[in-house]
């Protein structure tokens, strides 16, 4: 009799086996794929490489999962990172010397605060007005961009203040700073919604929202919850981007982020049709999706073929999730055994 | 009379009819050389792409789908185009029929995926979008020029309308769409069992509608208008670029929403929707005007503009009643899978 733990656990074991699939290839047809070094005290490698530039699409992943669990998307996501680099970046300044305008700290808060109240526009729109979850962020993710422009004039800001790098360039005992980030992120809210009964109803809201009011869970209150969140969640991988590469670029900063990160969470289990959330497996759906696009790199492939690729693996993936692809599946099989 | 205007179906087509006459009134006192009959000409002119994927938009939005695919089908219709006509040297027409025939066979692949395996449209177009502009890198990564005699009159001729005034062929081809469009929608069995699908798929079905038969036929029809507008942008950009049409999937959702169709399907018009394009057209040209502008205001501005009139949907249901009806219906119904 297997405990609903082992039952939770066992969800993972698709997405798992996918990203072992895809390590397993790279082992034997990728040469150093696995080759590890240390230099300068930092670990370097193909391994780090991957959770370092999955960790932008992880973060977003995280408060993705949760919108996703309530039956709801959130397509703005991509345009709140553009905000979020474009805050940081205005308010630390372009200045050659390294000298921030105003203090980090201060930019670093009023980018997550601008992020936030992003989430906080898209939650409204959806628990109080009761717009659809895909048009009410899609006015973000139209405005979302258009507003990032405005503030960075259309104009890439470079960034010269040293400190701030560390957000996507730096180390930290061996291993990228980002993945701190990444995994302080995801702790904190696996502890908020497994210990806690949040967790409860978000999945309650997803599976049936009159049911959860009834049962006097303040749905409104949980919906309007996750959007914001899921704006805060933006608002760190914004930091993490605009360090990376130390620039805010309205037009590109983000630009697709929410199909990966939608992707990311799907492959990761969590299905459209709201209920159960699998923080974890949004987290491998991440890794597969990097692990992806860096095999793709070693194969000297051009990177935007890697788009092919990866929609044929959605389609994939969906119908393995499709209910009546199943069944028509075991119908054939069946048939199949009946016939010999 | 006004009992029938002001019902909310006529009304929200009222309340664009009325913004664009506003806005572009307004243009018309602001700035000189704004109010002319080229310059509304010109909507069309410089929309025909936008105008031609809104209308293929229309009919999956009101069967209560969405595609998100047609921005990238249209770059892959632009690099299919120049890269067949410029390195491959096929006949002009043959190439036309081509990229029709191409954009078609993929809206068709996608509807069946969502309608025989009941997969989200969300989703399914989504991969419909990187699998487009993955198909666009591989046709080529580098702009392709077209200078070809038939693509370079198609960019250049001109017919004219009154006096000076002119219309280009994309504009005209724009227009021939809109129509067969508003008729097919408001005049057909086929065009009648898209509301009737978009209102209560369970409903239509049980009434005998072929309802399989019908949700494949729409996202084929959006792949062949976004194969069209593909077309027609190269006509206007004469080059195919892997990037072209990125993002427009949105403003064509965005420009039929502003039109009056409710996203949750069963109303809408092809007339709402062009209503939508001139006002997104009005907006851009009224940020050209104004000079000052970053022209990234359009965006703002559209963002805002679908608020509003989601916004004003939402108000209208709830002053019907149907607020309850609305969210039960969005549960998704367990169709049989005949049809």
């Amino acid at each position: 009799m297997p405990s609903a733990r082992s039952l939770n656990r066992s969800k993972l074991v698709w997405p798992l086996a996918a990203l072992g699939c895809l390590l397993l290839f790279n082992l034997f047809f990728t040469p150093n794929f696995f080759h590890m070094e240390v230099k300068e005290g930092h670990l370097y490698g193909n391994l780090i490489d991957i959770l370092k530039n999955a960790a932008p699409i992880m973060l977003l992943a995280i408060g993705l999962t949760l919108v996703i669990a309530t039956k709801g998307i959130d397509i703005s996501v991509g345009s709140v990172v553009a905000i979020s680099a474009g805050v940081v970046a205005i308010l630390l300044g372009g200045d050659l010397a390294g000298h921030p305008k105003y203090p980090l700290a201060v930019a670093l808060i009023a980018a997550v605060l601008a992020s936030t109240a992003a989430g906080v526009w898209n939650g409204m729109l959806v628990s109080r007005i009761g717009l659809q979850p895909i048009i009410a962020t899609l006015i973000l993710f139209v405005a979302g961009r258009g507003v990032a422009m405005v503030l960075t004039n259309a104009m890439v800001i470079w960034l010269y203040v040293k400190p701030f790098a560390i957000f996507g360039q730096g180390y930290w005992l061996g291993l990228p700073f980002s993945i701190y980030l990444v995994a302080g992120l995801l702790l904190l809210t696996a502890l908020v919604t497994r210990r806690t009964a949040i967790g409860l109803f978000i999945e309650s809201v997803g599976i049936n929202p009159t049911a959860a009011r009834f049962s006097g869970i303040n749905a409104k209150n949980i919906l309007l919850g996750v959007y914001v969140f899921s704006g805060f969640c933006a608002g760190v991988s914004g930091l993490v981007v605009c360090s990376t590469v130390m620039s805010a670029d309205g037009n590109n900063a983000g630009n697709l982020f929410e199909l990966d990160a939608i992707l990311a969470v799907v492959l990761g289990g969590t299905s459209l049709n709201g209920g159960k959330f699998y923080l974890l497996g949004s987290m491998i759906g991440a890794l597969i999706i990097q692990t992806l696009t860096t095999t793709i790199y070693a194969f000297n492939v051009a990177p935007e073929i890697s788009q092919v690729v990866k929609a044929l693996v959605v389609y994939a993936v969906s119908l393995l999730q499709s209910e009546r692809f199943r069944h028509r599946i075991a119908v054939a099989f069946a048939k199949g055994r009946a016939a010999a | 009379m006004t009992r029938r205007l002001l019902n909310s179906r006529y009304l929200s087509t009222l309340v664009i009819l009325f913004l664009f006459v506003l806005m572009f009134g307004w243009g018309s006192v602001a700035y000189t050389g704004f109010f002319s009959l080229q310059n509304f000409l010109n909507l069309f002119i410089d929309n025909a792409y936008l105008l031609i994927l809104a209308v293929g938009m229309t009919f999956v939005i009101i069967s209560g789908g969405i595609d998100l695919s047609v921005g990238s089908m249209l770059g892959l219709a632009t690099m299919l185009s120049a890269s067949l006509v410029q390195k491959s040297h096929l006949s002009p027409l043959l190439v036309i029929l081509i990229v029709l025939l191409n954009g078609t066979v993929l809206g068709f692949f996608m509807g069946c995926l969502i309608q025989f395996f009941d997969l989200p449209p969300f989703i399914i177009t989504l991969a419909g979008l990187y699998l487009g502009r993955g198909l666009c890198y591989i046709v080529s990564i580098d702009t392709i020029g077209i200078s070809n005699d038939f693509f370079q009159a198609a960019a250049h001729s001109q017919f004219p309308v009154l006096g000076d005034s002119f219309v280009s062929p994309s504009a005209v081809i724009a227009l021939v769409v809109v129509a067969i469009g508003a008729y097919v929608l408001r005049f057909t069995r086929f065009g009648r069992t898209i509301y009737a699908i978009g209102g209560n798929e369970q409903s239509a079905l049980l009434m005998g509608l072929p309802v399989t038969r019908t949700k494949i036929a729409i996202y084929a029809l959006s792949g062949f208008c976004s194969a069209l507008a593909g077309i027609v942008f190269t006509f206007y950009t004469l080059s195919g670029y892997a990037l072209d049409g990125k993002g427009m999937e949105l403003d064509a959702i965005a420009t039929v929403v502003i039109g009056g169709t409710l996203l949750t399907g069963g109303a809408g018009s092809v007339f709402g929707t062009v209503l939508g394009v001139l006002v997104y057209g009005t907006i851009q040209v009224l940020i050209v005007f104004q000079g000052t502008l970053n022209s990234w205001w359009t965006r703002i501005a559209i963002g805002f503009l679908v608020f509003l009139f989601c916004f004003l949907q939402r108000l209208f249901e709830a002053r019907k009643g149907t607020l309850a009806v609305r969210t039960t219906s969005q549960v998704p119904a367990v169709t049989a899978s005949g049809g």
